[in-house]
């Protein structure tokens, strides 16, 4: 008799992911999800955002709200604080979440809602074609930035699990990534922590993952995850920010 | 409940409650802020949800979340915090999600003035937010008819799955006035929310609020669908006041503020023996057209009054449509006319028609 040692988890639909080759989204979607299915898929409401996971309303496979750009955090008040019980995530990129929505974001994580926020950071803007971000690293090409993005013109990519490690009311804070097998087992130990601590309602939780592009930023998914490993590790260390434990004023 | 004196932010505040509204996000912006502040002191104790917001911004897509999630919701602003808030509201309206906005109207264009202003009527009726949309608004002229509006406007909102505001001004906000809040209203007969994200679904029940279809045949689709919802709002819900008009000469139109002060003037006109009368629209949208259908034959021309330089000025254009003379009354910038003003661009105007 044969016997199941694998299969795919069933907080997510049988709907073909839209993520070009390569993109470590989908692998990022695999650990939410099945973190997600420990806690009870059916009691989860996630936010999709804009950008290249806009469609994961479509992936995910509980109640999902689609967000206006840069507002998940806002629209994800709004639902945890009517429905108290639900797990409620976001699931954002950089340019949502580090641009365009840092206010609602910042403001949500002071607060102290108690949502959990997947942050993806490929360091570019991918549904839009490969825009500067303000997580792009100082010499990265992008097609807003043709001969590399600088530190006069542009500042120094933002660093937010930093940022957000310091608002007290943030619960669990980490950066993580899955260019290999090791990073990818710590990064769901992370988004099962985090979730934890929201049904314990213990305030805000958000993991910053790091995340491939392959295509716009012009190598192969190989390369890709090796320039995460050398170049993004880099800027952006990975590990845990913000813990609070069992603490909680 | 007997009567009682009642600021008309408060009163809406009220109104909301007796509405059934679950929850408020807000943020603080004059001359809107004792609708807020009313709520916070009642709604906190009561259980409900109070969240004051980072940004007129972050308050309306807490709205979008909380409607999304099934429960009666309301904002309120004022202009320039509207004009922030149209993008969420054109996500809302495409959503289908009902909801209540309150607009305690200020002067603008930019930060303009704090004091009463009916120059968002563009901004409500033509929709500030991007795409073929509509927002049902209602426009009351004193608070017993504001509290009767607001009450009704949760039931309104849930029937037709669409963002509802109330677009009152600074003047009605701020002015107190004996109210009985204890009214009845209209039953309707509303649809079970069975789109909700209310977190108790998977597999096949899971239940989406979304306005993104990529396909433009979806798309346009969706729009259709939105479109016959409008044309069913128009045919069923547009709401005005005739008053004096079946022997008028001269129909003034007007609403809110300016139909209050319109109402001294026509006082001040018929002891004179001019016949003047008053098409007060209560919806602003969807525009009264109704009532311009049957005209008295003794109209000689629509004098069009706003606290603006004009803008419901258009929608009269449309619904006379050229059978009678126009004429645009404005006062702007927060600046309120005398009913004097109203008899004196009356007089004119029936001096010109009458030489005609």
């Amino acid at each position: 008799m044969s016997k199941i040692v694998y299969r795919k988890s069933r907080a997510l639909t049988a709907a073909p992911l839209t993520y070009c080759p390569g993109c470590t989204h989908g692998i990022i979607h695999k650990l939410v999800a099945e973190a997600l299915e420990e806690f009870g898929i059916e009691r989860a409401i996630g936010v999709a955002s804009v950008g290249c996971s806009v469609f994961s309303y479509n992936f995910f496979n509980c109640d999902m709200q689609q967000a206006a750009h840069g507002r998940a955090c806002a629209v994800a008040t709004g639902i945890k604080r009517v429905r108290p019980e639900a797990i409620v995530f976001t699931y954002q990129g950089d340019g949502d979440l580090a641009s365009i929505g840092i206010a609602e974001t910042i403001h949500a994580a002071n607060r102290g809602e108690n949502i959990t926020v997947v942050f993806v950071n490929n360091a570019i803007y991918g549904m839009t074609g490969g825009q500067m971000a303000p997580t792009t690293l100082i010499g990265q090409k992008t097609t807003t930035s043709p001969f590399g993005r600088n530190e006069i013109d542009h500042g120094l990519p933002i660093k937010i699990a930093e940022i957000f490690a310091q608002i007290p009311k943030a619960a669990y804070i980490a950066r993580v990534s899955v260019y290999n097998p090791p990073t990818v087992r710590t990064a769901k130990a992370a988004v099962k922590k985090a979730l934890t601590y929201q049904t314990e309602k213990k305030g805000f939780t958000l993991i910053e993952f790091l995340s491939s592009c392959p295509i716009n930023w012009g190598m192969t998914p190989i390369a890709a995850l090796k320039w995460i490993e050398e170049k993004m590790t880099e800027y952006y260390p990975l590990g845990v920010f913000k813990d609070i434990g069992d603490y909680h004023d | 409940m007997a009567k009682m004196l009642m600021k008309g932010n408060e009163a809406i505040a009220v109104a909301a409650l007796k509405g059934g509204c679950e929850a408020f996000f807000g943020y603080p912006i004059t001359p809107q802020n004792e609708i807020p502040e009313y709520l916070a002191r009642y709604m906190i104790p009561a259980g409900k949800i109070f969240v004051q917001a980072e940004s007129e911004i972050a308050s309306i897509n807490m709205v979008y979340g909380a409607a999304g999630a099934g429960v009666r919701v309301m904002t309120s602003s004022s202009s320039p915090g509207i004009a922030l808030m149209q993008e969420g509201i054109s996500y809302l309206a495409g959503a289908e999600l009902p909801c209540v906005i309150v607009n305690v109207m200020r002067g603008g264009p930019g930060l303009g003035g704090i004091q009463p202003s009916q120059a968002d009527y563009h901004q409500i009726t033509r929709g500030g937010g991007n795409g073929d949309y509509q927002v049902i608004a209602y426009a009351p002229e004193n608070l017993q008819e504001t509290v009767q509006i607001v009450t009704e406007a949760f039931d309104v909102a849930d029937c037709y799955r669409n963002p509802v505001m109330i677009a009152v001004d600074g003047l009605i906000g701020q002015m107190m006035e004996s109210v009985d809040p204890d009214i009845e209203i209209t039953k309707r007969e509303l649809p079970p929310k069975d789109w909700a994200t209310t977190g108790n679904s998977t597999g096949e029940t899971r239940r989406i609020i979304n306005s993104l279809y990529l396909d433009p045949k979806d798309l346009e689709k969706h729009n259709l669908k939105l479109k016959d919802k409008y044309q069913r709002i128009i045919d069923n819900e547009q709401r005005y006041q005739l008053i004096m008009s079946d022997d008028a000469e001269i129909l003034i139109v007007a609403y809110g503020t300016m139909a209050r002060i319109c109402r001294s003037a026509l006082e001040l006109l018929r002891e004179e023996g001019i016949k003047a009368g008053i098409v007060r629209p209560i919806s602003l949208w969807p525009f009264p057209l109704k009532a311009f259908e049957d005209f008295s034959p003794t109209i000689k021309g629509i004098l069009c009054a706003e606290l603006s330089t004009g803008q419901m000025l258009d929608d009269v254009k449309i619904a006379v449509c050229g059978r009678y003379p126009i004429r645009f009354f404005g006062r702007t910038g927060g600046m309120i006319p005398e009913p004097e003003e109203i008899v004196h661009a009356v007089k004119q105007f029936l001096g010109e028609v009458s030489h005609e």
